[in-house]
């Protein structure tokens, strides 16, 4: 089969595939009797339309940028880490603890604290499954997915038992010190003078996730450590042959890949809920999965499907709050996107493809 | 730039409309709108205002711990005023988003959060689980009687301290069987747990057992009509669930405090509401379904201990107040 374009691969699939789980989406709306033109105004209004809606897009995008950096550096090696969910709640025990052990006297010594608290915590999650796989065999699929559970569980005890206020009733951690709380970008809007996202979460993170894709370029493209992880994802035996150690390889992707996990809650335990709630992770671990399928797992394309999940997920709590649209439909919407963009990829690649080499003959 | 200009410019156009509206709103904690239960009595409420005054209300229910900020702040942000909430988890969140929002009117059931535009309406539940205990003691026939509440909390231990008092004073040699389904909130709205649970009751000899569950009251008031035991019911009036099964419900007047925090709107007095049994903040419900359980003796018995509460004569220890119970 002869390659296509690379702005068809990278580019035309996933439009494609994202204009037909919309087309279904707006035809299950119709189904319920209500108008898709006017869930896709309230969506992009809602999440795109103005600053305070840019706000939470942008803070749930950083969210799925680091989750989706997570799964993509794992997949590199050819494990498929769908322990994100588990390893940024482990994260965001990691910062409560730093946060809450030391009274910080300003963001800026709190924050790099904060955010190896977090990395370690993910990564420490995600060590014992990577060792397992490496060492024992168990595959790291079943192993990530159970130590979500077993994260929850955790968090559950730490949260009831031990990090709860004396007479308070929710299950959530003392608020962090107002010294900890991160610089929102609405702050330094202020600070130059402009009125933008007043009141919404997106913070200081948002950079940090930035550059988050920086370095995982440079070490997934530009380093030793990134050309072995490659190499051991593309062909093991070959990989081996080369010299790679397995153990080492799977266990030092796995770490990155959690610490990177772990990192999302510099965003939303630090800089949002600025205290540790439960089920504060909220899915991002999972959607992930998803942010790196369509990504390509590329982490500029993590950053364009980042910022799509992110406006899925903004425009989707608009929608239940402006429309009769249930919450559950959103849900919907989300899960075409992923099974259009990720399960179904070749469904819509293949036939491209066919289009393409059929073009090219003509051409030729 | 000028195109910029003119979409940015009807981008706020359309939102203006939004931002307009001073419709009231209610946000639903986690166990759902349809809990027929907690919930379930504020969207009643809700309902009552709409259909009085003709106006519309916006409405959340929460999915998950994590939203409870967005969601608080998003009503605050369109205009919504007031805003009214269930379940004292919103407290801490609240009390962080009030002070933005200085021109917005908040009311918090079941929390009491001390800022200058929250009104926050708390229910003497100890004095309607007292009634409970008293009518579980004359039903009971085994002298056994259970207790099953949903998230173990202070809040509900108040429940569950209120019941004993009322069943010890009438029974003082009976026995208390007590139960929580869970520890997080995911314990309100667990039916399949209340349902073992009261079968772990039953297997101990309990005959009647109050379910302080939410939506997991559902479970444990279906179970216990299966196997031909006696429920009570919390919050909303519950007897019509399972006519006859049923013995009453410890109604809490949430329907009424959304319904006068809606009438009131943007007028509504912050400060602490305390709804109790003298104001008909909680009561035991006696209807048509229950009236075959109740006895003479029971409406005597009722009438003389809310006679006393209210009269004093009757103190009801409230169990947050030092998070003690006088009675086991």
């Amino acid at each position: 089969m002869e390659r296509m374009p690379t702005w068809a691969d990278v580019i035309l699939t996933p439009l494609i595939s994202l204009a037909l789980a919309f087309s279904i989406s707006a035809l299950v709306i119709l189904a319920i009797g209500e108008s898709p033109a006017e869930a896709l105004k309230v969506m992009v209004e809602g999440a795109l339309g103005s600053s305070y809606g840019w706000g939470f897009t942008l803070y749930y995008t950083t969210n799925f940028i680091f989750t989706g950096l997570a799964v993509m550096v794992a997949y590199h090696a050819g494990l498929f880490n769908i322990g994100g969910e588990g390893q940024a709640a482990m994260g965001g025990l990691g910062v409560a603890l730093v946060l809450l052990a030391l009274p910080w006297p300003h963001w800026a010594f709190a924050l790099p604290a904060a955010a190896v608290g977090a990395a370690l915590f993910g990564a420490a999650w995600a060590l014992i499954p990577a060792w397992l796989q490496a060492r024992r065999g168990s595959h790291v699929v079943i192993t990530t997915i159970m130590f979500n559970f077993i994260a929850a569980a955790l968090l559950n005890y730490v949260l009831v038992n031990l990090l709860r206020p004396v007479g308070s009733m929710d299950p959530a951690s003392a608020s962090f010190a107002p010294a900890t709380h991160l610089p929102k970008l609405s702050d330094m809007a202020g600070a130059l003078g402009l009125e933008w996202g007043e009141n919404t979460p997106v913070n200081i993170a948002f950079f940090i996730a930035l550059a988050a894709c920086l370095l995982v370029w440079l070490l997934i493209w530009r380093t030793r450590l990134g050309y072995e992880i490659r190499a051991f994802g593309k062909s093991e035996p070959a990989a081996l042959y080369a010299g790679i150690s397995a153990l080492r390889i799977t266990v030092l992707a796995m770490l990155v890949s959690g610490g990177l996990a772990g990192l999302m809650a510099v965003n939303n335990v630090m800089g949002e809920a600025e205290r540790l709630v439960l089920n504060a992770v909220e899915g991002a671990g999972f959607i992930g999965i998803a942010v790196a399928l369509m990504g390509r797992n590329h982490p500029f394309g993590v950053l364009l499907a980042a910022l799509l999940f992110g406006f899925l997920y903004q425009g989707g709590g608009e929608l239940a709050l402006w429309t009769t649209i249930p919450r559950e439909l959103i849900v919907v919407i989300q899960a075409l996107v992923i099974l259009f963009t990720g399960a179904l990829d070749n469904m819509v690649r293949m036939p491209l493809e066919r289009l393409f080499a059929a073009l090219r003959r003509k051409g030729a | 730039m000028s195109l910029m200009k003119s979409l940015l410019a009807g981008a706020c156009l359309t939102l203006l409309p939004m931002a307009a509206l001073a419709d009231p709103a209610l946000i639903f904690d986690l166990g759902g709108k349809f809990d027929k239960s907690f919930n379930e009595a504020a969207f009643n409420g809700a309902e009552r205002w709409k259909a009085e005054t003709g106006g519309s209300y916006k409405e959340l229910e929460m999915q998950s711990e994590a939203m409870r900020e967005q969601a608080l702040r998003r009503l605050a942000q369109s205009g919504a005023n007031p805003i009214v909430m269930t379940g004292f988890a919103f407290g801490e969140v609240l009390n962080k988003v009030a002070p933005d929002y200085p021109d917005t009117k908040f009311v918090i059931i079941d929390m009491v959060v001390e800022q200058p535009n929250v009104q926050s309406i708390v229910f003497t539940e100890e004095q309607g689980s007292y009634l409970a205990g008293v009518l579980a003691a004359q039903a009971s026939k085994s002298g056994t009687v259970g207790f099953i509440g949903g998230m173990d909390i202070p809040l509900i231990h108040k429940f569950e301290c209120g019941y004993a008092q009322g069943f010890k004073a009438a029974k003082p040699d009976g026995k208390i069987i007590v139960n929580y389904t869970g520890t997080t909130p995911a314990a309100w709205n667990d039916p399949v747990k209340g349902g073992e649970l009261v079968k772990a009751q039953i297997s101990q000899g309990a005959d009647v057992i109050y379910a302080a569950a939410g939506g997991t009251g559902i479970g444990v008031l279906q179970a216990a009509a299966d196997a031909g035991i006696l429920s009570i019911g919390v919050d909303s009036n519950q007897n019509h669930l399972h006519p006859g099964k049923v013995l009453t419900s410890m109604v809490k007047g949430v329907d009424n405090s959304v319904y006068e925090a809606f009438k009131a709107g943007a007028d509504v007095k912050p400060g602490i509401k305390v709804m109790d049994l003298a104001s008909g903040g909680v009561s035991v419900a006696m209807d048509e379904n229950n009236k075959p359980l109740i006895t003479e003796e029971m409406t005597a018995a009722v009438e003389a201990a809310s006679k006393a509460i209210v009269g004093g004569e009757i103190k009801v220890h409230d169990y947050m107040t030092d998070n003690s119970c006088p009675v086991e």
